[in-house]
C-alpha cells in the first residue's frame, strides 16, 4: 500500500515537478544561447571585412575615406568609417548634454519638490514619452524641427543639431525614470540630517541628495547614451545623410545606424560594401556591451545600494 | 540660514517648477501637433482602405492589420518563453556565475539597438531559412527584442509576491511547481498583464528591426481569404508585411505618392492613438486583475 502510494507520488513528482523545472531552466539558459548566437553571427559577418576582404581594422576605424565602390584606378574601394563613428558619438553626446540636465531636474522635482504633481502629472507624461514610437519622433522632427532650424539659423535644416534634439527628447524619459528611482531609494535619514542642520532644500539637494544619488543618475545617463547611440530611424530622418565630417552643429552629416539603415537594402551579401556595413553593426554591438559593463562598474561603486 | 541662501532656495525651486512645466508643455505640444495634423485622416476610410500607388487618397488598412497581427504573433512567441525564463530566474536560479551570465545576457539583449537585432533577424529568419521577407520572420525578430523585457517583468512580478503567501502554500504540502503555477503566477498576474501590454505597445511602434525582416512591402491582401496558408490571405504569416511604423518611414523616404505628407500625418496620429490605447488598457487591466485577486503587493 505504502509502496504504491509512494510510487504514485514519485511519478507525479517526475511528471510535473521536473518537467516544469527543466522547461523553465531551458528558457533561462536559452537567453545565454540567444546572446551567443547573436554575437557569433554578427562577429562572423562583421569580421569578413578584415579576414575575407583583408582590410585593416585601422583603416575601418580611423580613415574618413568612405567610397566602397571606387574604381581600382583611383585607388580601389575605401571603407573608412570614421565619419559615421564621429557622427554617432557627437550626436549622442550633444543629445545627452541637452537631455541630462532636464532629466535630472525633472527627477528631482518629482521626488523632492512636488511628489504629488510628480505622480499625477509627470509620471504619466514620461510614460507617454516612452511609448511614442521612434518614427513618430523622426516624423515630427522632420516636419517641425528641420524647417525651424533652417529658418532661424540658415543651412539645410537637416543637421547634427536636428538629430541631437530629436534624440534628446527620446532619451529624456530613460534618464528621468532611472534618476527618479535612484533618488527615491535614498535613505530618508540623510535628508532629515541635512534639514536638521539648517540647510535649505536647495542646499540639501545640491550637497547631499545629488552626490548620494550620483551612481544611479550616472547609470541613467549611460543608458540614455546607449539608447541614443543605437537609435536608427528617427535620426536617419533628420540628420541629412551626407557623408562628410560636420564643421558645425548646423551641418548635415550621418552616423552608423543611418548608413546601415540606408545601404543594407541596396548592397549584396558578400560584397565589401555590405561587409563594411556588418562591421559597423558589430561595432554597435561591442559599444553596447561596453556601456553595460560601464553601468555595472558604476553600480558596484554605489554607496547607498541596498 | 542666511537671507542669501533662502533666496537661492526660492530661485532653485522656481527653476525646477519651470523645467517640469516645460516638459509637460513639450509633451502637450507634441501630442497636440500630431493629432491636429492627422485629424482629417482620422476616419474609417483611411484606416481601412488599401494604400494607393502613385496617386493620392490611399489608406493604411493592410499596414494597420499587419501591425496588429505582428503584435499578436510576437506575444504568442515571447510570453511563454519570457515567462519561463522569468520563473527560472525568480524561483530556481541560485546566485552563481551562470545566473550572473544570464542576467548579463538579459541586460545586453534588452539594450542592443533594434537595428542590430533587425540585422541578426535578417541573417537568420530571412537568409538562412530562405523565407525571404515574412511576417513570421518579423515577429520572431521582434520577439528577440522583447524576450529579455518580458523575462525581467515576469521575474519582478513573481518576486513581488509576498513570501508569506509562498510559504503558506509550501506548508500546506504543495510542491514547488504547484506553488509556482497555482499561487505565484496568479498573484503576479496583474503585474504580468500590465507588462505584456506595455511591451505590445512597443512592438506596435517598432520599425528599425522590421525593415529588413518583415519587409517594406505588402502583397495585395484579399480579406475574404481566411486560409492562413494562402499567400494572399491576411492571416498568412509567410508573406511580406509592412507595418504602420515602417510605412511612415517608407512613405516619406520614397515619396512615391503625392499625398505622402498627409498619409504620414494620419498614420502618425493613428500610431499615437494606438499607443495611448495600449497604455490605458495596461492601466485598467492591471487594476481589474489586482482587484479580482486578493493577492496584494503584486499590483503596481
Amino acid at each position: 500500500m505504502l509502496k504504491q502510494s509512494l510510487k504514485k507520488i514519485n511519478l507525479y513528482y517526475i511528471k510535473h515537478e521536473l518537467t516544469g523545472r527543466y522547461t523553465v531552466t531551458f528558457f533561462g539558459f536559452f537567453l545565454i544561447f540567444l546572446t551567443l548566437c547573436l554575437v557569433f553571427f554578427l562577429a562572423s559577418k562583421g569580421m569578413a571585412t578584415f579576414f575575407t576582404s583583408h582590410r585593416s581594422p585601422a583603416e575601418f576605424l580611423f580613415s574618413t575615406q568612405w567610397n566602397p565602390e571606387r574604381d581600382v584606378s583611383q585607388g580601389g574601394p575605401a571603407i573608412g568609417a570614421l565619419i559615421f563613428i564621429v557622427g554617432s558619438i557627437s550626436i549622442s553626446v550633444i543629445a545627452l548634454a541637452i537631455s541630462a540636465p532636464f532629466g535630472v531636474s525633472t527627477a528631482i522635482f518629482m521626488t523632492e519638490i512636488s511628489p504629488s504633481l510628480g505622480k499625477k502629472l509627470l509620471q504619466p507624461a514620461i510614460e507617454i514619452f516612452v511609448g511614442i514610437p521612434s518614427v513618430v519622433y523622426g516624423w515630427v522632427g522632420l516636419c517641425v524641427l528641420v524647417p525651424f532650424i533652417k529658418k532661424s539659423f540658415g543651412g539645410f535644416g537637416f543637421s547634427l543639431l536636428a538629430g541631437s534634439l530629436v534624440l534628446a527628447v527620446m532619451v529624456f524619459p530613460t534618464i528621468t525614470s532611472i534618476a527618479a528611482d535612484s533618488l527615491r531609494s535614498l535613505p530618508f535619514e540623510i535628508k532629515e540630517a541635512s534639514y536638521a542642520l539648517g540647510a535649505t532644500r536647495w542646499q540639501t539637494i545640491r550637497r547631499v541628495i545629488l552626490p548620494a544619488a550620483a551612481p544611479g543618475i550616472l547609470t541613467g545617463i549611460v543608458l540614455g547614451l546607449a539608447r541614443a547611440f543605437g537609435e536608427a530611424l528617427a535620426v536617419q530622418m533628420v540628420i541629412g545623410n551626407s557623408i562628410r565630417l560636420p564643421k558645425s552643429i548646423l551641418d548635415p552629416t550621418t552616423n552608423l545606424t543611418s548608413i546601415i539603415t540606408m545601404d543594407m537594402g541596396n548592397t549584396f551579401m558578400g560584397t565589401l560594401w555590405n561587409n563594411a556595413l556588418w562591421s559597423m553593426a558589430l561595432l554597435l554591438l561591442l559599444i553596447t556591451f561596453i556601456f553595460i559593463i560601464l553601468i555595472h562598474k558604476i553600480g558596484s561603486k554605489g554607496s547607498f545600494s541596498k | 540660514m542666511t537671507i542669501k541662501s533662502k533666496t537661492t532656495d526660492k530661485i532653485a525651486t522656481a527653476i525646477f517648477y519651470m523645467i517640469s512645466g516645460l516638459v509637460i508643455l513639450l509633451l502637450v505640444m507634441f501630442v497636440g501637433y500630431i493629432l491636429y495634423n492627422g485629424r482629417e485622416r482620422l476616419n474609417l476610410r483611411f484606416i481601412t482602405s488599401a494604400p494607393a500607388f502613385s496617386k493620392a487618397g490611399g489608406g493604411i488598412g493592410p499596414q494597420l492589420f499587419n501591425s496588429l497581427y505582428l503584435v499578436l504573433l510576437s506575444i504568442l512567441i515571447t510570453v511563454p518563453a519570457g515567462l519561463s525564463a522569468g520563473i527560472y530566474m525568480a524561483e530556481y536560479a541560485r546566485p552563481s556565475r551562470l545566473t550572473g551570465a544570464i542576467r548579463f545576457c538579459i541586460e545586453a539583449l534588452a539594450s542592443l539597438p533594434s537595428i542590430v537585432i533587425g540585422l541578426f533577424g535578417m541573417l537568420v529568419f530571412v537568409t538562412l531559412t530562405g523565407w525571404k521577407f515574412t511576417l513570421l520572420g518579423g515577429a520572431l525578430t521582434v520577439s528577440i527584442l522583447n524576450l529579455p523585457v518580458i523575462a525581467r517583468i515576469s521575474e519582478d512580478a513573481i518576486r513581488a509576491v509576498p513570501s508569506s503567501v509562498k510559504e503558506a502554500s509550501l506548508a500546506l504540502g504543495a510542491t514547488h511547481w504547484q506553488t509556482i503555477v497555482k499561487i505565484l503566477l496568479p498573484s503576479a498576474l496583474p503585474g504580468l498583464i500590465t507588462g505584456i501590454i506595455v511591451t505590445s505597445g512597443r512592438v506596435f511602434g517598432e520599425a528599425a528591426a522590421l525593415l529588413y525582416t518583415a519587409g517594406m512591402s505588402s502583397p495585395q491582401l484579399d480579406f475574404s481569404n481566411m486560409n492562413p496558408f494562402s499567400y494572399k490571405s491576411p492571416l498568412s504569416p509567410f508573406r511580406p508585411a509592412e507595418t504602420l511604423a515602417v510605412y511612415i518611414f517608407k512613405v516619406n523616404s520614397e515619396g512615391l505618392v503625392p499625398d505622402a505628407r498627409q498619409i504620414a500625418d494620419g498614420a502618425s496620429a493613428v500610431l499615437l492613438i494606438s499607443v495611448f490605447i495600449f497604455n490605458i488598457a495596461a492601466r485598467f487591466a492591471g487594476r481589474i486583475f489586482s482587484n479580482k485577486i486578493a493577492g496584494r503587493g503584486a499590483a503596481q
